[in-house]
Order: C-alpha cells, then sequence, then structure tokens
C-alpha cells in the first residue's frame, strides 16, 4: 500500500518535471524572446542587448531552464519583464480568487452531482430520472459563455438581484470575492453537474444491477441502507477519476466564464498575458495549471486506493 | 401434520408487452414443502428455476411480473406482505445461497460488516454480542480462523470461503428455509463435496427446509429428498428421489437422465434433439411443452395439456404417464469402441516446463529457479486417439493447452509434431504447416466467434488462409463441413447471435476443422453447455475422430465426460502429472491419492 503511494507520487513529480522541460521549450521556441517583446518596435542594438543582459537572456538555454527550476523548488516563479514585479505578486491574489471559485463550484458541484446521478439511477427511464437526465444533456451542450450569458440576462439584466460583472480589485477581501461569484460559480457548476451526474447514473445503474445488490435486496436490507453502504461506494468507484478530470476541466472553464464575468483570477489573467506576449507569466501560469492537473488525479487515484479495497492490497505490483 | 412452510398455487411470473397477451416465463407452478424438507429443483438454462427461486421470495426482477397465482408462508399470503414485512422474512426465515458468493458479497465491505448488517436486521442480539455470534457462525460453516475471515474482505477469500460466508451469512437469521442457487457450481469438485456435506449437516441438525436448485441431477440426489424437474418454465415431474431417478415417467426426464455421462459405465451418454422453446415465442397453454422433442409424442399431446398426473410417490405432466413409466426403453448409447492406438504418434511432449514467472535480476544472480506453473509433463497423443487432460482449477491444464497451441513459451522440454515439427516456438514463429495443422476449440462459443460475421464468413477465413481456391470451391466445402457437424446447410448466412450454444459450439469445431488439422485441442468445450447438448457434442467428435483420424487433446474438469469420451486420460495437480494411463485403467484402479479423491467426488 505505502508503496503504491510512493510510485504514485513519483511518477507525478517526474511528470511535473517533465511538464516544466515541455513549457520551457515551448516558450523558447516561439520566435523572439521577453526582451524583443517587451521593447515591441525599439527592440534593436544597445537597448535589446542592455535588456538582454540584464534579466539574463544572453545566457545559454540550458543554464536559464536550472535557474528558472531552481527557482521554482525555492517558490520563485521569476520576474514578469512586462509589468516589472515578481511573478508571485501579480499572481498570487488571482490564483486565490481562482481557487475560491473553482472551489465553490465543486464543493457545491460535486455532491449535487453524486446526488442526482444516484437519484436519477434509482428512478431509471421514471419521470424524474428524464427530467434530470433531459436538463443534464441540455447543460453539457451548451457553451459557458452562453450559459454564462443568459444567466446574466436573466438575473442581473432582467430581475436585477445579481451584479452582471465582477467589478473589484483582484486583491479584494475574502467576503467581497464571495459575495461576486454567485453567477460565476453556478455557470461552471451546471455543467460540471451535468458531466459527473451522467457518468454517476451509468455507473450506479450498472451497480444496481449486480449480483451484491440482489443480494442485499434478498438479505431484507430497507432500500436506503442499501443504497447507501452497498450501491453507491462502488458506484463511485469509476467516478472518482472522471471526477478529478471534471475539476481539472474546470480550470479550463474558468478561463472563459472569467472572461465573461470580468472576474480578477487566474484564468483571466492568462488571456492578458498571453496578448502581452509577457513569455515569464505565461510560463509560470502553465507549469500551474499543469501542477493543479497532477495534484487532482494523484488526489483522484489516492481517493480510488482509499475506497477499492482490491486496489489497496496490491503490493504496488503491475 | 403441521401445516405446510411453503405452498404456491398456479404461480406464473412473466413479463407484458405493450401489445400481446402477457408471455409467461414460468407458468402455473404448484408446490408444498414441509418443515425440514428438501427439494432439488432441476433443469436446464433457461427453464426458469432461478426465476421461481426469486419468485418464492416474492423477488421479481426488473421487467418481470407476477402473472398470477398465490404464494404463502407459514400460512400467510406474500404477495400481500407490506415491504417492510417482506423485508423481515427475507433474510431471516427465509435465506437465499446465491450461485456465485464472490460477486453476491459486496466487494468494498468486509465480512463482519456484512454479516453484522444480517445479525442487526434479524437477530435480537445486541451489538456487543454481533462478533461473537459472527464468531460462531463461521466456525458452524467450517471456515478456519475465523476472527481474520471477519477482517477480510470478499476478494480476499477463495471460491470456497467465499460461499461458505455466504453460507453463515444466510445462518444468521436462523432460517427455517434455505433457497439455494447452484451454490456449487462454480467450485471445483472437491470443494464441491465439502460444501455439500456442510449443508447436508446444516438440514439435519436444525431441521431447516431447502429448496435447491441446479442444473446437476447429481448434485441435487446428494442433499434433496425430493427432485422436481422443470422444463420451459414448468414443472414437468415431481417425486422422490430414488424413484424419480429409477423410474423416471416424463420423457423430458428420461432424455435429460440419458445424457448425463456417467463414470461407472464407459458408454456414450444419448443426447436429446431439438432445443427448449423460449418464452413467448410460442403458446403451449393448450399443448404439452414437451411435444417437439418427445420421442412418445401422440396426437393428444397437440391437442390437450396434460395436468399433473398423480402416481404413488410420483407426479407427473403427461398425458401418458403411466406408459412411459413401462415404456422406457433403456435407451443406452452406443458402446463406444476404443481403438488400441495407432502407429503414429502426433504429439509427443516431453519434460516440458513453463512459468509465467519473469526471473528478476536478484533471482537470476542468486541462480535461484523461477516459479514452474507446469512441470516435467510428458505425453503422446497418437493417431484417432483422445487425451483427456484432467484437474481442478490452478492444475496448469489451460497452461498446458496454451503452450501446446504456441500461445505461452515453454520454459524447457520439447514438444514435437508429426515426429519432426518443433514446436517450442511461439505460434506466430511456427512453420504455416505446423499452424494449420493444429486447431483449438475454446470453452465459450460465444466469446469465440466473432458475433458480426456470418457462418460463412468464419468458415471460409481459415480454407482462405490455409488452401486458398475459388469462392465456389471453398463454398462447397463449407456446405459439406457443416453438414458434417449435423447443422443445416442454410445456416451459413446466419449470425452466431442467431444460433444456440450447442449450435455455436458446433461451428466453432467446424472452424477447427475446415484446416484438415491432425490435432485439435478441446478447451472445457462442453462445460458451458446443458447436459443434454453436451452429449450430442460428444458423440459428434468421436464421429469425426473416426472420419478422419483426428487426434484431440480434450481438456476437462468433469471425469465423467472423459470417462465417456477419451482413451487415455492424464491427471493434473499442481501443474504436475499425478498418473496417466487408459481411461479404464485409471478411472477403475486409481493409483494416486489426488485421483482417488477426485474420482470419489463425483456425485
Amino acid at each position: 500500500m505505502l508503496q503504491l503511494i510512493a510510485r504514485r507520487f513519483v511518477f507525478a513529480l517526474v511528470t511535473l518535471w517533465a511538464v516544466s522541460v515541455v513549457v520551457f521549450t515551448a516558450v523558447e521556441l516561439l520566435p523572439g524572446d521577453a526582451c524583443q517583446a517587451f521593447l515591441g518596435q525599439m527592440a534593436q542594438g544597445q537597448r535589446l542587448d542592455n535588456c538582454r543582459s540584464r534579466y539574463q537572456l544572453d545566457q545559454p538555454a540550458q543554464v536559464r531552464y536550472l535557474k528558472w527550476a531552481k527557482g521554482l523548488l525555492a517558490g520563485d516563479l521569476g520576474q514578469s519583464i512586462k509589468r516589472d514585479k515578481p511573478l508571485k505578486e501579480i499572481i498570487g491574489p488571482r490564483f486565490r480568487n481562482t481557487v475560491i471559485l473553482g472551489l465553490s463550484a465543486a464543493l457545491l458541484g460535486i455532491p449535487m452531482a453524486i446526488l442526482l446521478g444516484a437519484i436519477a439511477a434509482l428512478y431509471r427511464d421514471q419521470r424524474v430520472d428524464i427530467w434530470i437526465s433531459g436538463i443534464a444533456i441540455f447543460c453539457m451542450t451548451v457553451p459557458e459563455f452562453i450559459t454564462g450569458t443568459l444567466l446574466i440576462s436573466f438575473f442581473a439584466v432582467w430581475l436585477g438581484w445579481l451584479p452582471g460583472i465582477v467589478i473589484m480589485r483582484a486583491d479584494a477581501p475574502l467576503l467581497e470575492v464571495l459575495s461576486n461569484i454567485v453567477l460565476p460559480v453556478i455557470t461552471l457548476t451546471l455543467v460540471m453537474v451535468a458531466h459527473i451526474m451522467r457518468m454517476v447514473r451509468t455507473s450506479m445503474i450498472n451497480v444496481l444491477a449486480s449480483e451484491f445488490v440482489l443480494m442485499g435486496n434478498l438479505k431484507g436490507l430497507p432500500r436506503w441502507q442499501l443504497v447507501l453502504r452497498h450501491a453507491l461506494p462502488n458506484a463511485l468507484l469509476p467516478a472518482i477519476n472522471l471526477i478529478a478530470l471534471n475539476i481539472a476541466w474546470l480550470m479550463g472553464g474558468v478561463l472563459v466564464v472569467e472572461v465573461v464575468f470580468n472576474y480578477p483570477g487566474i484564468g483571466r489573467l492568462s488571456v492578458n498575458a498571453i496578448s502581452d506576449r509577457d513569455f515569464a507569466l505565461v510560463q509560470a501560469i502553465a507549469l500551474l495549471m499543469a501542477s493543479i492537473y497532477i495534484g487532482l488525479n494523484l488526489i483522484a487515484d489516492l481517493i480510488s486506493l482509499l475506497l477499492n479495497p482490491r486496489l489497496r492490497n496490491q503490493q504496488g505490483a503491475g | 401434520m403441521s401445516s405446510p412452510l411453503l405452498t404456491t398455487e398456479d404461480l406464473s411470473i412473466g413479463y407484458v408487452n405493450d401489445q400481446a397477451e402477457p408471455v409467461a416465463v414460468i407458468s402455473s407452478i404448484n408446490l408444498t414443502l414441509g418443515r425440514g424438507e428438501t427439494l432439488g429443483l432441476v433443469g436446464e438454462s433457461g427453464c426458469g428455476k432461478s426465476t421461481l427461486l426469486l419468485a418464492l421470495m416474492a423477488y421479481q426482477k426488473a421487467g418481470l411480473q407476477r402473472l398470477g397465482g398465490r404464494l404463502e408462508f407459514l400460512g400467510e399470503d406474500m404477495v400481500a406482505m407490506s415491504a417492510r414485512d417482506l423485508q423481515k422474512l427475507r433474510g431471516g426465515q427465509m435465506a437465499l445461497i446465491p450461485q456465485n458468493a464472490g460477486q453476491a458479497l459486496t466487494p468494498t465491505m468486509r465480512i463482519e460488516s456484512q454479516i453484522f448488517e444480517a445479525l442487526r436486521l434479524h437477530s435480537n442480539l445486541g451489538m456487543a454480542a454481533w462478533r461473537s455470534r459472527s464468531i460462531e457462525l463461521l466456525e458452524r460453516v467450517q471456515l478456519a480462523r475465523p476472527g481474520e475471515m471477519l477482517k477480510r474482505y470478499p476478494h480476499e477469500l477463495s471460491g470456497g470461503q467465499q460461499q461458505r460466508v455466504a453460507i453463515a451469512m444466510a445462518l444468521a437469521g436462523e432460517p427455517d428455509l434455505l433457497l439455494l442457487d447452484e451454490p456449487t457450481t462454480g467450485l471445483d469438485v472437491t470443494t464441491q463435496v465439502h460444501v455439500l456435506d456442510l449443508l447436508r449437516d446444516i438440514v439435519a441438525e436444525t431441521q431447516t427446509a431447502m429448496i435447491y436448485v441446479s442444473h446437476d441431477i447429481g448434485v441435487i440426489s446428494a442433499v434433496c429428498e425430493k427432485i422436481a424437474i422443470m422444463y420451459a418454465g414448468e414443472l414437468v415431474e415431481l417425486g422422490e428421489k430414488q424413484q424419480l431417478i429409477n423410474q423416471p415417467a416424463h420423457p423430458y426426464t428420461q432424455g435429460l437422465l440419458d445424457s448425463i455421462p456417467k463414470l461407472h459405465q464407459s458408454r456414450l451418454p444419448v443426447g436429446m434433439e431439438g432445443r427448449q422453446p423460449q418464452p413467448g415465442l410460442r403458446d403451449f397453454s393448450s399443448q404439452c411443452v414437451f411435444l417437439d422433442r418427445c420421442g412418445h409424442a401422440q396426437p393428444i399431446c397437440e391437442q390437450s395439456k396434460p395436468g399433473l398426473l398423480k402416481l404413488p410417490g410420483q407426479a407427473v405432466k403427461c398425458h401418458f404417464g403411466e406408459q412411459t413409466l413401462a415404456l422406457k426403453d433403456l435407451a443406452t448409447g452406443s458402446q463406444v469402441a476404443k481403438p488400441e492406438g495407432f502407429s503414429k504418434v502426433v504429439l509427443q511432449v516431453s519434460d516440458l516446463c513453463v512459468s509465467y514467472d519473469r526471473p528478476s535480476l536478484k533471482r537470476r544472480i542468486m541462480g535461484d529457479k523461477a516459479d514452474l506453473t507446469v512441470q516435467d509433463i510428458a505425453f503422446e497423443i497418437r493417431q484417432g486417439e483422445i487425451l483427456g487432460l484432467v484437474g481442478e482449477s490452478g492444475s496448469g491444464k489451460s497452461t498446458l493447452l496454451k503452450t501446446v497451441a504456441g500461445l505461452q513459451q515453454p520454459l524447457s522440454g520439447s514438444m514435437v509434431l508429426n515426429e519432426k515439427f518443433d514446436l517450442s516456438y511461439a505460434v506466430g514463429k511456427r512453420a504455416p504447416e505446423c499452424q494449420q495443422r493444429i486447431q483449438l476449440v475454446f470453452q465459450n462459443p460465444d466469446a469465440s466467434l466473432n458475433p458480426s460475421h456470418t457462418i460463412e464468413e468464419i468458415l471460409a477465413r481459415p480454407i482462405a488462409l490455409y488452401f486458398g481456391g475459388s469462392e465456389s470451391a471453398i463454398s462447397e466445402e463449407i456446405d459439406q463441413m457443416l453438414e458434417r457437424v449435423n447443422l443445416p446447410v442454410a445456416y451459413r448466412h446466419r449470425y452466431p447471435g442467431q444460433l444456440s450454444g450447442g449450435e455455436k459450439q458446433r461451428i466453432a469445431i467446424a472452424r477447427a476443422l475446415v484446416a484438415k488439422p491432425d490435432l485439435i485441442l478441446c478447451d472445457e468445450i462442453t462445460s458451458a453447455l446443458d447436459v443434454s447438448v453436451q452429449a450430442s457434442i460428444m458423440k459428434l467428435l468421436l464421429r469425426l475422430r473416426d472420419e478422419s483420424q483426428l487426434a484431440i487433446l480434450f481438456v476437462s474438469h468433469d471425469l465423467a465426460v472423459v470417462n465417456a469420451l477419451a482413451d487415455q486420460v492424464v491427471v493434473l495437480q499442481q501443474g504436475r502429472i499425478r498418473e496417466s494411463g487408459r481411461v479404464y485403467d485409471v478411472f477403475s484402479s486409481p493409483e494416486h491419492e489426488y485421483t482417488q479423491s477426485l474420482l470419489a467426488s463425483v456425485l
């Protein structure tokens, strides 16, 4: 068991290292460098050389990668030439905002999705199921910038209950952030719930048809005990990794939603960084996103190890 | 006489389509069971025996419903019972022991929580007493180290242990009636004997009544006093065990008994022609349900449905119940002439060792030997000879078969085909002639025939691959082959899904035969089939062997089948040959302890 966990951790670290190399190389391969991007039309002659030597861009790529990687290990993301600030200061508060947004959506969405999926499976092909599944398919097919826009026009423009766009500073206090994220969270939740709910429903239907559920019935178990203790844990096993993928996807969805709602998070920052050609910032965000992806998958693996006794006592083999 | 434990009156279960009449899956079941009585329900797959067993707990699988009839337990109408009362009854006074305990135990829960649950629901014990009671129960089912077992998860137990846990769980509510759904079908024969002994003990000690469903009349007669025979959803015969087996009155019962291969007589069992009608395809409400396959059918069988004719100690649903009893023409299968051994050796295996282990670096340095799955195997098969390879699961018989087929590399030893071809290469590296001369037939034809190819395509492939030839020549060959395996030529345009299990297995055999092999490897090819179908496949194999002087390596766990079919037998245990020789010699005077225990386990 411990060996298995250790192995997963090592895999995660190796992947992370590989990602850092890929991200670094990708930015290297782009035409021009940070100084050219920063100086724009004036990027020539002495000025360019000065800039390059100031930010040590004149050193070979391997050396710069090692420096960058060393900085990362020490928690230093580097410096934005464009914004002339440590990246940590730029990313920090926005990352917090995005995490708040994503976390709220996940905390609201995942339990709801599991509940709805289970209900839909229990009342398979009956009216409840048809409604839940129908709405889910609708939510899945409509892209979030449309959902977001529809929500804005309904709740903000038409009813006037909620602010349509988020107007706040990136480093606003937590309370202010929370009061601003209702519509973005709903937008994110809708799509996510739909995906996870469909998965839970399918997996629950399979489990309900299994022999141990039949056995539970014939053992005289009341229905809700049968569902909660026997069926649901087994139905969730195959869903866990999908849920992790969905949360990771959430980071991508966040990008669109943040732009639609003008929310000061990492998604909007990355859009800006790309249009500004702020290479260092793009690099840092890409690495951050990748770490989140890898981290979530690692957590999902660990949870399925925890819930699935069959995986648990494989002695790290295979 | 006290009131009966369980009675059914005209119980029918089926499904309702939108348009048509309701379709009965089981119809007009009349059963009475007294306290402490044991009844075996025997029938082939699809006869509705499992549906009936669930129906006796007032449970129907999704899509099925009760179409009519009564069901009473201890004088109480179970149909009218509330869900809560039914929950009290199920797992309490009547408990089910499932077919496949491995899948009937919840994989994410420890054994203890599953037994505790049964105790919580169906006993008056307080929480403090659950553990000691659970240990008692596990000791009752002779499970070693019960305290440790409680902490385990289902997958950490062997098949036999899982089945014992399922029995212990059923006993938790101190039931008056145990319902068993083929509880030993997935187990090895020696384990099966232990489980059956245990069940007999429990019944004798606690006066628990039992209804035992199985396709295996041998198993049933080992534990039950009465036997009921089911066919196409109806009870066709019911009687005391000895009487029913010695004097079957229904033509179906007779046919069923005749199709069972027996260990003490080396004759081929007689198969039954035709197949069991499926529910809904035809209305049997005014006809005998066995009409199509019955050798004694008269016009009256087509005009009216026979009622249950009561004979002393026996009841039979046949117009001619009394006559067939007298008529019973002791159908005896042909005595198999076992050839004395032809000169040419088709397969020679010597000193064969196979290992699935990839030796680790450390072991290679230390010079440790790899774990051998099979070792020191030596045997030969001659032309026109059938060699039976028997053993329990894990004995290495499939590994051996795979190695001969070239799907698994041997570690050492030699395999020689036709005294010249070396078979120690993987199948892809063997000479084309080698590939063609060894053909394989698998256990499960559902998995081995491509469902999206027609029979024609399935059979044409090997012909084109090995011999080529014009389309018309291939086509003619397919026709001939279908005839040889007793299938209508018209089947060539069908898909495997449109064939019955036995017919599919015939196609699988035909596919092997069109390659004109010298050696056919058969991996449990009759295990997935009903006995009556098994008998006809066995007959086919023997005929084909005689016609083409085939050598056949026949892997099976069923000693009786091997006894009826094979000339030579090899007994495997834990990867080693324990005994080998002519079937008659080995089975009539087994020398090795293991062979003796295997033979003793055959029911």
